[in-house]
C-alpha cells in the first residue's frame, strides 16, 4: 500500500535520517560478527513509547528496503494493537508490503513469540527487547556486567538457575530463560517463552535484538549453536501441553489460555495466529472448531 | 576546475536506497561468511579504488569512522578526496585509529595485528577491513566453517594478504577481539567475519 505522494516527502524513508541508520547498519555489522554479544548503539526517539519495541523498530527501519515483505507479530498474533500499529507504521514510512504469512516475509518483527513454521534462509527475525542483559537482576552495575561477558564468568547465572531446582525440583524458569551463543556469550532471548529457545539453535535465518530503552543491538547468524543453560542432572526440557488447539488440532506447539464465557469456560488455541489459521486451511480442525470456522473472537489473517 | 568534478561526481545514483541495498548486501555476507552477493549498487570513484569499495564505503562511512587507506589509494590523492566529499569520514593518522581499512593492494597489506581489535569489554571497538580483490575464485581455496555456514562454505580470493590462513587463525584466538573482513571485487562481494575458521580439507584449523 502506498501513502499518497504528497505525504512521502514529509518522511525520510524508512523514518530514521541516513546518518542514524548508518550507526545502526554498523552495529548490526558488528552483532553479527560477535553473536551474543550486547553492541551499544545511540538509539534514537521513535514516534512510539519505549513499551512498544522501539529497539526492534529501528533495526527493523536500518534493515527495510523497498521490496521487502514485513510481518509484525506481538505474542504470536498478527492482530494485536502493538503489532497492528508497527505494521502500519513502516506501511506508511517505507511504502513496504505486509503479510500475516510467515513464509511470505523477508522481514519478520516480534516481541514474544519466534513463529512455529521454521524461518528459511534468507528471512531475518527482529526481536523488540525490553531487557538485554542476562546478568542485570544478578548485577545491576553495567560497569561489572559487562566484565562479566569479558571474562566468561557466568558461574552466579548456573547459581541462580539452581535455586530454582533446589526450589521448585525444576527450573522454573519459563520466559527470558538465559541461552549461551556459540558456545561464548551468555544471551536473553528477551521476554519469549523458553517453548521458543530450540528454534534459535541452528536456524536458517539471521536474529537480531533491539533494545531501545537500553540502547543495544545483538545478533545470532543463521546456522549459528544458541544452547539453553542447564545442568547434567537437570537437562532443559521446553513446556509440554496436555492438550492439542482446540481449533486446529495441533500438537508441539505454544498454546495461549482464552477465556469462552463468565462460567469459567476455556479452551486452548496456538498462540501464533497464521500457523493456526494455515493448519485449518489444510483442513485440520481441532475439538471446538465448528464446521463454519473459528469463533469470531480469534483472529483472522491474511496478506493485507 | 577537473579536479573539483572528479571528487563531487560518481556517488550514489539514489543514495537512500542504494545505501540500502548496498547494506543489505554487507549484512548478508557476514550473516553467512563465503556467500558471494552480485548486483550490488555501483559508483564512480577515482581508481584505484574500486567501484565495489567506495559502495561499500558510501554505505558505511561518515564523521563518527575514521579510514585508513593503504599506500596503493593513498599514492591517488583524487581517492581521499572523493572519500572525504562524499562521506565526511576522516583520514585516521595510524592504522590503530581507524574503524574502516581499505585495501588496494592485498599481496602487501601490513599485519592484520596492527589494526583495531576492540577491548575484550568492547570487542565492536574494531576495523573493518574492506579488501579489493582481482576475483574471488581462483586463488587458493579457503574452507569454512563457523557460525553463517552450514557445513563447509569455500571461498577462493586473490590475492590476498600474505601468511593469510595463519594471519586469519591469529585473528581467530583473539576472539571475541578481533578484525572482520569485506572482500569486494567485480563479481561481488563476499565477507569473513572474525568467528570464520579456516580449515583444512580434514576440518582442522589451519596455521
Ligand atoms: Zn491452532
Amino acid at each position: 500500500m502506498n501513502a499518497p505522494s504528497d505525504t512521502i516527502a514529509q518522511y525520510n524513508f524508512a523514518y530514521l535520517d541516513e546518518q542514524t541508520k548508518r550507526m545502526i547498519r554498523r552495529a548490526i555489522l558488528k552483532a553479527i560478527a560477535i553473536p551474543g554479544y550486547q553492541v551499544p548503539f545511540a538509539s534514537r526517539e521513535m514516534p512510539m513509547p519505549y513499551g512498544w519495541g522501539t529497539g526492534g523498530v529501528q533495526v527493523t527501519a536500518s534493515i527495510i528496503g523497498p521490496d521487502d515483505v514485513l510481518k509484525v507479530i506481538d505474542q504470536g498474533a498478527d492482530d494485536t494493537t502493538n503489532a497492528v500499529s508497527i505494521r502500519a507504521f513502516f506501511q506508511k514510512v517505507a511504502h513496504v508490503a505486509v503479510t500475516t504469512h510467515t513464509a511470505d516475509a523477508t522481514i519478520v518483527q516480534t516481541r514474544h513469540r519466534i513463529p512455529e513454521e521454521p524461518l528459511k534462509e534468507g528471512q531475518v527475525l527482529v526481536y523488540q527487547v525490553p531487557i538485554p542483559e542476562p546478568l542485570r537482576f544478578l548485577e545491576p552495575r553495567e560497569t561489572e556486567t559487562r566484565k562479566m561477558h569479558a571474562l566468561e564468568e557466568y558461574g552466579l547465572m548456573h547459581v541462580k538457575l539452581y535455586e530454582d531446582i533446589a526450589q521448585h525440583g525444576h527450573i522454573a524458569t519459563t520466559f527470558a530463560y538465559p541461552v549461551k551463543v556459540e558456545g561464548r556469550y551468555v544471551m536473553d532471548p528477551s521476554p519469549t517463552p523458553k517453548f521458543d529457545n530450540p528454534k534459535m539453535h541452528m536456524s536458517r535465518a539471521l536474529q537480531l535484538f533491539g533494545a531501545g530503552r537500553e540502547k543495544r543491538i545483538y545478533a545470532v547468524p543463521p546456522h549459528t549453536r544458541v544452547e539453553s543453560l542447564d545442568f547434567e542432572d537437570h537437562p532443559f526440557e521446553v513446556q509440554r501441553f496436555d492438550e492439542p488447539c482446540a481449533l486446529c488440532g495441533g500438537m508441539d506447539v505454544y498454546l495461549d489460555e482464552v477465556i469462552l464465557d463468565d462460567q469459567g469456560g476455556r479452551m486452548f488455541v496456538c498462540s501464533d495466529t497464521d500457523h493456526c489459521e494455515e493448519r485449518r486451511d489444510a483442513g485440520h480442525r481441532g475439538h471446538l472448531a465448528g464446521e463454519d470456522g473459528p469463533p469470531s473472537s480469534i483472529s483472522e489473517g491474511g496478506t493485507q | 576546475m577537473a579536479f573539483d568534478s572528479i571528487a563531487i561526481e560518481g556517488g550514489f545514483k539514489n543514495p537512500v536506497f542504494d545505501a540500502q541495498s548496498m547494506f543489505r548486501a554487507v549484512m548478508q555476507a557476514l550473516a553467512e561468511p563465503g556467500t558471494v552477493h552480485r548486483g550490488i549498487a555501483l559508483t564512480r570513484p577515482p581508481a584505484p579504488l574500486t567501484p565495489e569499495a567506495a559502495g561499500v564505503a558510501l554505505t558505511l562511512c561518515d564523521q563518527d569512522t575514521p579510514v585508513w587507506l593503504d599506500p596503493a589509494l593513498r599514492a591517488e590523492e583524487a581517492v581521499g578526496t572523493w572519500l572525504a566529499f562524499h562521506t565526511g569520514a576522516p583520514l585516521a593518522n595510524t592504522p590503530a585509529d581507524a574503524h574502516f581499512i581499505f585495501v588496494a593492494d592485498a599481496e602487501n597489506l601490513i599485519g592484520l595485528e596492527n589494526f583495531a581489535q576492540g577491548t575484550q569489554e568492547y570487542p565492536d571497538r574494531s576495523a573493518t577491513l574492506v579488501l579489493q580483490v582481482k576475483s574471488l575464485t581462483g586463488g587458493a581455496e579457503l574452507v569454512l566453517e563457523g557460525p553463517g555456514i552450514e557445513s563447509r562454505a569455500r571461498l577462493s580470493p586473490h590475492p590476498m594478504p600474505r601468511h593469510f590462513a595463519r594471519q586469519w587463525a591469529q585473528n581467530r584466538a583473539r576472539f571475541p577481539r578481533g578484525i572482520d573482513i569485506v572482500l569486494v571485487s567485480r563479481e561481488g562481494l563476499a565477507a569473513l567475519p572474525r568467528t570464520t575458521r579456516i580449515v583444512n580439507q580434514e576440518g582442522e584449523p589451519c596455521m
